[in-house]
């Protein structure tokens, strides 16, 4: 159990010793000069957070036409596919904002998994006795294990209802000649092991967003004491927001509401 | 009028030296006043093994007035004891109870090497502080007091950044291993002030990136918060992130700042 004394030539510096001086370094570009240190890492991570925030919240609010009926929810998905149609053809517009996605996604999880590495790295020997935590909660402790589980969502989700892999009905037309989007949803929490996954993986989502809405401000420095005590209420609330609309979907398609 | 407590037992981690294992060992206290403190309470038992003809546990110390910031200890978990801002040199017995396990650990983290039993070597937080926890003054004859006038909200927040004592214990609790508290603690004292104007990009950006070098990153826990015996606010943590980044967008040859 020796906490080794660090070498010199390893990646880390030797404790003692003199300063490097910080002059002769040379700089990078920009960005990848902020995203070498853990503190820009943390930026990269509350910006692309943004990014998927937008696209959690709206994803959402876009599912709820489900509830004004099938023709409202085929036409919205129509909709999406002709973003910027005609100045652009059918789908393109919805690409690029995929690929922006993707990159967050990316972005996201390549700072996760270099930062829990770094921070592996400055704790080699663990505590031999129990730690008594105060502050650190539920969600700030699990963000990792939240943040495998959306992925993990993630992939099935797209392989259900965009991909239609593991969902028949997928790509199906209605009788207006749209894509029968109402039908998938319908047709796959129908699915009850399915639809279970789904309520799990968005509370898994709601957690992850509890502590990562808060910790957002934080990692850009936005701290102002007269906002302060707004910034938990507002990651509660978004999480709240989030996971009771999500979860309405499956309970209203097993309760008959939607179907 | 004093009490006493009995029977405590005490689980103490022992290491001969930074390369060999370490182990608890567990002894035990028959008596201690609630009014020693948890470093006298350590002392005794020291006597009792001296006595022994047996080696003294090693452990820091050395003001004992919970300002200097050399004692530390992770006891029952938590840095510096269940007493909230309080260093372990002003943690008193009284805080525990007859028949007490009390399980005392040394500071762990890659950055804090473990000298013997419980005593760690912290140079890693010199190493920040020579890279830019400083101004740069002129020598020469002393300016006249508040020569430069300085808003007392202005002089509060640096204050309450500059009562770090650089013990550790926010990297001790940090589960990430990070010094992001200690660091942004003492980039604030000097980044709020009016005299610490001239360097405050290039400070904030050498000590980030010498702290890169030893410790963890940052995941807004709030454990360093909770453990700091100053009660240092992670406001400062965001302070230190927003300079960063300006640090590295702003023109400095414009500002006329290095």
């Amino acid at each position: 159990m020796a906490q080794a004394v660090m070498k010199p030539g390893t990646a880390r510096g030797p404790v003692s010793g003199t300063a490097k001086p910080r002059e002769g370094r040379k700089r990078k570009p920009l960005l990848v000069d902020l995203y070498g240190t853990a503190v820009g890492k943390k930026y990269a991570m509350a910006i692309s957070g943004i990014a998927l925030l937008g696209f959690v919240l709206f994803h959402m609010i876009g599912n709820l036409k489900m509830y004004l009926g099938a023709s409202d929810l085929n036409h919205y998905a129509h909709f999406l596919e002709k973003l910027l149609y005609p100045i652009l053809p059918e789908k393109v517009m919805l690409w690029i904002l995929r690929f922006g996605l993707i990159a967050m996604v990316l972005v996201h999880i390549h700072a996760a998994y270099t930062l829990t590495v770094l921070n592996r790295k400055a704790r080699p020997v663990k505590y031999q006795s129990a730690r008594d935590y105060q502050v650190a909660s539920f969600a700030s402790r699990s963000m990792r294990y939240t943040g495998v589980i959306v992925l993990a969502f993630v992939v099935w989700h797209l392989l259900d209802l965009t991909f239609g892999t593991v969902n028949s009905y997928t790509g199906t037309k209605d009788a207006e000649g749209l894509k029968d989007v109402y039908g998938a949803v319908v047709y796959t929490f129908d699915r009850v092991p399915v639809a279970i996954f789904y309520i799990i993986a968005n509370i898994a989502l709601g957690v992850h967003l509890f502590h990562g809405v808060w910790s957002l401000f934080q990692s850009l420095g936005w701290n102002n004491p007269r906002f302060n005590k707004w910034r938990q209420a507002l990651a509660t609330s978004f999480a709240a927001v989030i996971v009771v609309g999500n979860v309405s979907f499956p309970v209203a398609v097993m309760a008959g509401i939607v179907g | 009028m004093s009490h006493h407590l009995s029977n405590l037992t005490l689980k103490v981690w022992r290491q001969s030296g930074p390369d060999n294992s370490g182990h608890f060992e567990s002894y035990t206290i028959d008596s201690i006043s609630d009014e020693a403190s948890f470093l006298e309470m350590l002392d005794v038992l020291n006597e009792t093994l001296i006595g022994e003809n047996k080696e003294p546990v090693t452990f820091d110390h050395d003001c004992r007035e919970g300002i200097c910031g050399t004692c530390s200890l992770m006891i029952n978990g938590r840095a510096h004891g269940p007493e909230r801002a309080t260093t372990t040199c002003q943690l008193h017995m009284r805080k525990f109870k007859s028949g007490d396990e009390i399980v005392i650990e040394p500071w762990r983290a890659q950055a804090f090497p473990i000298v013997k039993d419980l005593m760690v070597d912290r140079s890693a937080f010199d190493r920040i502080i020579e890279s830019g926890g400083f101004i740069t003054a002129p020598t020469g004859g002393a300016p006249d007091a508040n020569l430069i006038s300085i808003p007392k909200p202005v002089a509060d927040a640096a204050m309450d950044a500059a009562q770090c004592i650089g013990c550790g214990a926010c990297v001790a609790a940090c589960p990430n291993g990070a010094a992001n508290l200690f660091t942004a603690a003492k980039i604030t004292h000097l980044n709020v002030l009016p005299q610490g104007q001239a360097e405050r990009y290039k400070r904030v950006e050498a000590m980030v990136e010498t702290m890169d070098e030893y410790f963890g990153s940052c995941t807004n826990h709030g454990e360093c918060e909770a453990a700091c015996p100053k009660e240092i606010s992670i406001d400062v943590i965001a302070l230190m992130n927003k300079d960063y980044r300006a640090a590295k967008f702003k023109n400095r040859k414009e500002l006329s700042r290095n």
